[in-house]
């Protein structure tokens, strides 16, 4: 079988103590495509790119990365293969600076001593700069603690992160969340940014709205179950509102 | 040019160790008004000869807390360090041996810490209140509630020995400071520590082993313990059974007043070596005002209190001016 795709996700099935959170999910992400996955609270979604992730294995189902098929044990597995994942709340240290974020678990060093990797700090600075740069996001300084920053600045720095460490794919559980309107719309721009550098990604909210002036392909989850997934130009907002609330 | 100043001044208020510094600087001042022998050659020479043995405990334990985790332990490995190098000198093995063989055992005692507290879940503050307990017994029960004899054949001046006012022992906390601090601020190992007692959810979805950063916290806490016990010991020519008795209150004071955050993630070595000084000039500052002991406890507690209420203000303030 031809796989045309950066994810091919086949047949997904997930079970929590009795619980069925997924049913035979199929979802695919193309390259340098943006895929809207919509669905009520509760429907599967976080759970459905936690098993893209690492995070759980799926108990049925199989999933296919740049078409070689994938079995995670953990998230540093799938980030070793250039998935990223942000989630809001745990995607940054908030005490600590912007620079030590972007590089924490991937620190850049000039030389090692045993255990030990001294930082090389100016490359570290100069190269964060850079890359918030590419998500036109300006900071004073490197140094500025993440607590400082608004909550659509964090989401950047977040996608800066992505982007400089070569991500193939990044996946965004609810970017949206608890942000103003005009922070949403940072975020949103982060995620065009992503698609020009040709880079594929996955933008996860319960808000339809939030999704759709960016997505390419909206997938809709309800009850564990796919009940919809189409191309933007395709369909409409119309159609999907009717799709999510009829069931 | 108003521009740069206030700059530097929200910089340097935004500094963790600043409002200790601060405190610092009025206690020094004021003892040396109440009595001008405090800064007297001879006791200067008794305050640095006193504040390694504490600096080196608080040190560990700042490490510690800023990677997430607590160790009450660390008074109870004091006396249990010096207390199994005489007992291994009396069995006849030798003196370096005994030494290194007791560093050891505290290097493993806390990896016991590390190893109860992250396998089974629960809060380091439990599992280093029980094992406090169990070495404070420990060490009671092998003395027997006798001080067992200090050997004569122990090499005490590599770590005590005299050199004009000063002991060996200041050179080692100073030596150790400028490493840990190497470590904290310069290595990837620091960033993990900072991340894990940030955000653990974080540091582990970024790839970091919190579990390894930690334990490797805890031994090296209990290690220095150990080792300022045996500072102490070699200092006293004694290995008494009470030794570091509410040395971890002590230390986490230091850590605390120094700017470290109890809840992890922020803290510094500096900021600890600065509240370890500020704890022992206190001790010895009472003492050369001829107050009575007791007001060391009521001055530790107020010290501590007012430098994190400083701490929070300050920061406050600094970060509500712009510029
Ligand atoms: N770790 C878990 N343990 C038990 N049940 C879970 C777990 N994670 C998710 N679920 C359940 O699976 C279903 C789907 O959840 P989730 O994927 O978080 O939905 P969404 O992200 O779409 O809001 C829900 O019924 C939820 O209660
Ligand atoms: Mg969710």
């Amino acid at each position: 079988m031809e796989r045309k795709n950066l994810v091919e996700m086949v047949n997904i099935h997930k079970w929590f103590s009795g619980v069925c959170a997924l049913r035979g999910v199929d979802f695919s992400v193309g390259y340098g495509e943006v895929v809207g996955l919509v669905g009520d609270n509760g429907a599967g979604k976080s759970t459905l790119i936690k098993i893209l992730s690492g995070v759980y294995p799926p108990d049925e189902g199989k999933i296919y990365f740049e078409g070689k098929e994938c079995h995670f044990s953990s998230p540093r597995e799938a980030r070793m293969l250039g998935i990223e994942t942000i989630y809001q709340e745990a995607a940054m240290v908030p005490k600590m600076s912007v620079m030590r974020n972007i590089f924490m678990g991937r620190e850049l060093a000039r030389f090692r001593v045993g255990p030990l990797a001294y930082l090389d700090i100016p490359r570290m600075e100069e190269e964060s700069m850079k890359a918030l740069e590419r998500v036109d996001l300006r900071l004073r300084s490197p140094h500025a603690p993440v607590d400082e920053l608004s909550g659509g600045q964090r989401q950047g720095v977040a996608i800066a992160r992505a982007m400089y460490f070569k991500s193939k794919l990044v996946i965004l559980d609810e970017p949206t969340n608890n942000l103003s309107v005009k922070e949403s719309e940072r975020v949103l721009e982060f995620i065009r940014e992503l698609k020009k550098q040709g880079i594929s990604s996955i933008f996860i909210s319960h808000n339809l709205y939030h999704v759709y002036p960016v997505a390419d392909r909206i997938v809709v989850l309800s009850h564990g179950e796919k009940i919809g997934d189409f191309r933007k130009e395709e369909t409409s907002v119309e159609e999907i509102t009717k799709l999510m609330v009829l069931p | 040019m108003r521009h740069t100043l206030l700059f530097t001044l929200r910089r340097a208020l935004l500094l963790r160790e600043i409002s200790s510094l601060i405190m610092l600087l009025v206690v020094i001042l004021v003892f040396f008004a109440l009595s001008p022998l405090f800064l007297s050659r001879e006791n200067v020479g008794v305050v640095l000869e006193i504040i390694p043995e504490l600096g080196i405990v608080a040190l560990g334990v700042t490490m510690l807390m800023i990677a997430g985790e607590f160790d009450l332990s660390v008074g109870s490995l004091f006396a249990f360090c010096p207390i199994m190098i005489s007992l291994f000198v009396s069995e006849g093995i030798h003196p370096i041996l005994s030494i290194v063989l007791a560093l050891l055992l505290s290097l493993l005692l806390g990896g016991l810490n590390g190893f109860v507290t992250l396998y089974f879940g629960i809060p380091s503050f439990i599992t280093t209140l029980g094992t406090m307990l169990i070495w404070r017994g420990a060490v009671l029960l092998i003395s027997g509630g006798w001080p067992p004899p200090f050997s004569s054949a122990l090499p005490t001046a590599f770590l005590v020995g005299r050199m004009g006012i000063f002991r060996a022992s200041i050179l080692w906390f100073a030596g150790i400071t400028v490493l840990l601090w190497f470590v904290l601020e310069r290595t990837d190992f620091g960033n993990w520590m900072f991340a894990t007692g940030g955000n653990q959810v974080a540091a582990r979805a970024m790839g970091i082993d919190t579990g390894k950063v930690k334990l490797a916290n805890f031994m090296l806490c209990s290690l220095l313990a150990g080792f300022a016990g045996v500072i102490q010991s070699f200092r006293l020519e004694t290995t008494l059974p009470s030794m570091g008795g509410g040395l971890e209150m002590e230390a986490i004071a230091a850590t605390v007043i120094g700017g470290t955050a109890l809840s992890g993630g922020v803290g510094t070595v500096i900021g600890t070596v600065i509240g370890s000084f500020l704890i022992r000039i206190i001790d010895n500052g009472l003492v050369m005002a001829r107050a009575p002991s007791y007001w060391f406890r009521v001055f530790i507690g107020i010290a501590t209190i007012l430098a994190v209420i400083l701490n929070t203000f300050v920061r406050e303030r600094a970060r509500k001016m712009r510029c």
